[in-house]
């Protein structure tokens, strides 16, 4: 019974797939975006992940399993160097979380102030770094905190906080940190109107009621508006977070191949950097690369992860 | 009519293509690899020219990289073989690298070689000391330039020892109108040349203190190898303010706008400096520890030149090899660029002051390269990289040259073990 209730049912589907023509349209207008994405974004990615399996020189490759990941983690100078770049890379995020978003949700907050004057001009304003390379953003600032020509001594100086200023790009202490300000500076704009947008898309009619209910000002803004903006917080946290990880230019550009002084400006982008190409007499070594490039993408990707089934369930989006 | 247009441009095309071969097979066309980009006008002006004069069935192309780039473009170009006839090689292990993987042809053969001592060639030899691969063009010199001016004022002389080096100092400080000593840690590398490599020398006595270190008889925690640490940890209240943030062209230009006295330096800013500052340049050599010590300089092949193994013409590539190893050949680089020396045995003269009294070191004091280029920086870390960094945080002051030193040497114990 059960064979014939089998057959009846391909014999069903048979039947189904000669009445419907093969959507060969489909296929077609996928392929581009398919094949182009394919071959700059995923044999790339499977071919990193592969080399970090492997050791030795291009003809002699010879598969050696998780020693390179053993090496990384085990040797002490190889784990010294991860773990600090990745402490660098979380307080680097840390500065992101703590000053960018309560910035963009600040600033998108006062933008969206029927009665500010001329907020089009400040949109603009901020938006404009956003759209500077990170090369010329990195050189600009050198220029700007350079002890010797920038106007940042003077500026401090007549303000009367002339004792607070110190070399912050070459000492160990404020390198990472000045950085980090840099990078939120750079990066601000997007976030800033991804709130704006959506302070926007509050309805009248909610703030109406609720100046109804007497929640005014401030309190409207804490109570009304911020629960209505968390699932953007959340999209600017996650996107930060995976910029961030990734990140390498403003580092490279401002401090050179060694993030330095001392190491102490190294990120996970730096460290592959010159783990992979070598730097002034170091040969490359492309497995080690490979393989620091795989924990980044482990961690990012286990990260968004978390963020997706954890915390984007637990966002309450209302029905606007 | 449409067709007849089509076969009399084919024809055309097919007479072009006929007159560009004839063209190119009568004389040989050589291209040299280089990354001195900075160089371009002399070669094609000036080098060139005087080869192609006594060789008139060769024409040579210069063609180089930007710096930076260099030894990443000439490894795949190598790798792939479209790499040119000639390959300017840096000095020691990336050449020596590309001659072991077969890629440059071993020069024992070529007579121009004699010209060169023994020391000069080391950086383009194999280790047994066997084979040349890169006929030696130019080392370049390490010293302190000075602003002859600010030295009359204050009626000061070279100093010749640590003592007198730091008096001078002293001296410029006090009078406060420019920074005593010019040099930045923020591009790390000029605390590893400019500093360490320029001073230290003295204290390991050249040849036999590198190689000791070499032959692993001798650790970077001795006392001769922490001893120059310990003076650049003292430079601190000479630098400019913020000199953790100076980067070097910033230090050029403190330089050659008078703001400073005392520039560590590299022969190679001769011409620049000759060009910019508005004052006398005078340069005195690394102070020795003691007066009446043996001198030592920091005196580094840089510039060698070789020959591709897959190039079609091997024995025009020799012709021109052994007009590099001539001491015409030096003659012209040596007077056009001032601070790039000639490695050649017999002397070449040269017209620039500066120059002169860098390379008259040479007859007083004993040379010796950078102490970490020659197989130190084989492996990982590099010891010439962690030099940089470390270096520079012990000028920064937050780094002690003891740890500093035992940072380096454990570096090195992982993967350096010498043969006793």
């Amino acid at each position: 019974m059960t064979t014939s209730m089998a057959l009846d049912s391909s014999a069903l589907g048979e039947a189904q797939a000669v009445r419907r023509p093969v959507r060969w349209h489909i296929a077609v207008f996928l392929a581009p975006a398919l094949l182009v994405y394919t071959a700059v974004m995923v044999l790339p990615l499977v071919e990193t992940l592969r080399l970090s399996f492997f050791q030795g020189a291009d003809a002699q490759q010879a598969f050696v399993g998780l020693e390179n990941f053993r090496r990384l983690l085990g040797d002490e100078r190889l784990a010294f160097h991860f773990w600090n770049a990745l402490r660098n890379n979380a307080y680097f995020f840390a500065i992101h979380m703590a000053v960018m978003v309560p910035l963009a949700i600040l600033l998108g907050a006062l933008l969206s102030l029927p009665r500010l004057r001329g907020s089009g001009f400040y949109r603009t304003a901020i938006f404009m770094p956003t759209m500077l390379s990170f090369v010329i953003a990195a050189f600009v600032w050198r220029l700007i905190l350079s002890p010797l020509w920038g106007i940042t001594p003077n500026f401090l100086q007549a303000i009367g906080l002339g004792s607070w200023f110190t070399a912050y790009l070459g000492k160990e202490p404020y390198a990472l940190t000045t950085l980090g300000f840099i990078s939120v500076w750079k990066e601000l704009g997007v976030p800033m109107v991804l709130m704006y947008a959506a302070m926007l898309a509050i309805p009248n009619e909610i703030l109406e009621a609720a100046e109804i209910d007497g929640i005014t000002g401030i309190g409207q803004f804490f109570r009304i508006k911020l629960p209505l903006l968390w699932p953007t917080v959340g999209v600017v946290a996650i996107l930060t977070f995976v910029s961030n990880f990734n990140s390498f230019d403003l580092i490279y550009t401002s401090q050179g191949v060694s993030a330095g002084p001392n190491y102490s400006t190294d990120i996970l982008g730096t460290l592959l950097y010159r783990t992979f190409f070598g730097a002034q007499l170091q040969f490359g070594d492309p497995h080690l690369g490979a393989t620091i490039a795989a924990m980044m993408f482990l961690i990012i990707l286990s990260v968004v992860c978390l963020y997706l089934f954890f915390v984007q369930r637990r966002l309450v989006r209302y029905q606007l | 009519m449409n067709t007849k247009r089509l076969s009399i441009s084919m024809l055309a095309a097919a007479a072009a293509v006929a007159a560009v071969n004839t063209a190119s097979a009568a004389p040989v066309t050589l291209t040299i690899e280089s990354w001195r980009n900075d160089d371009l006008s002399i070669w094609r002006d000036k080098i060139i020219p005087a080869f192609e004069k006594t060789h008139p069935d060769i024409k040579v192309k210069f063609a180089p990289t930007a710096p930076a780039e260099y030894n990443a473009v000439l490894n795949s170009k190598l790798k792939a073989g479209t790499a040119g006839d000639l390959i300017t090689c840096r000095p020691f292990d990336v050449p020596l690298r590309h001659f072991q993987s077969g890629y440059l042809l071993p020069l024992n053969d070529l007579k121009g070689l004699d010209n060169f001592t023994p020391v000069a060639k080391t950086a383009w030899t194999t280790d047994d000391g066997k084979t040349t691969f890169c006929v030696p063009i130019a080392a370049v010199m390490h010293g302190f330039m000075y602003n002859k001016d600010t030295f009359a004022r204050l009626g000061l002389t070279p100093p010749q020892t640590v003592d007198q080096f730091f008096t001078v100092l002293d001296k410029i400080k006090a009078e406060g109108r420019q920074v005593a000593l010019d040099m930045g840690t923020k591009d790390t590398w000029e605390a590893s040349q400019l500093a360490y490599q320029n001073i230290a020398p003295n204290f390991y006595k050249g040849e036999q203190g590198r190689k000791a270190l070499i032959a692993g008889k001798a650790k970077l925690t001795d006392p001769q190898f922490i001893e120059p640490l310990r003076v650049m940890a003292k430079w601190k209240p000479y630098l400019a303010e913020g000199f953790e943030s100076q980067t070097y062209p910033d230090s050029q230009n403190m330089f050659t706008l008078g703001r400073a006295a005392v520039y560590p330096a590299g022969s190679w800013e001769i011409a620049g400096f000759n060009k910019q500052a508005s004052f006398k340049v005078g340069v005195f050599p690394p102070p020795v520890q003691k007066a009446g010590d043996k001198c030592y300089i920091n005196d580094h092949p840089d510039i060698g030149m070789g020959a591709n193994a897959k190039s079609t013409h091997p024995a025009e590539v020799k012709q021109f090899l052994d007009f590099v190893a001539s001491k015409e050949f030096a003659a012209i680089y040596a007077n056009s660029l001032p601070g790039f020396f000639s490695l050649q045995k017999t002397q070449v003269e040269m017209s620039d002051p500066l120059a002169k009294e860098f390379v008259g070191w040479r007859g007083k004091c004993e040379s010796t390269p950078r102490v970490t280029h020659q197989i130190l920086s084989r492996g990982t870390p590099s010891l010439e990289d962690e030099l940089w960094v470390k270096a520079a945080a012990v000028v920064n002051g937050t780094l002690t040259p003891e740890a500093a030193a035992q940072q380096l040497q454990k570096g090195l114990d992982s993967w350096y073990k010498p043969a006793h």
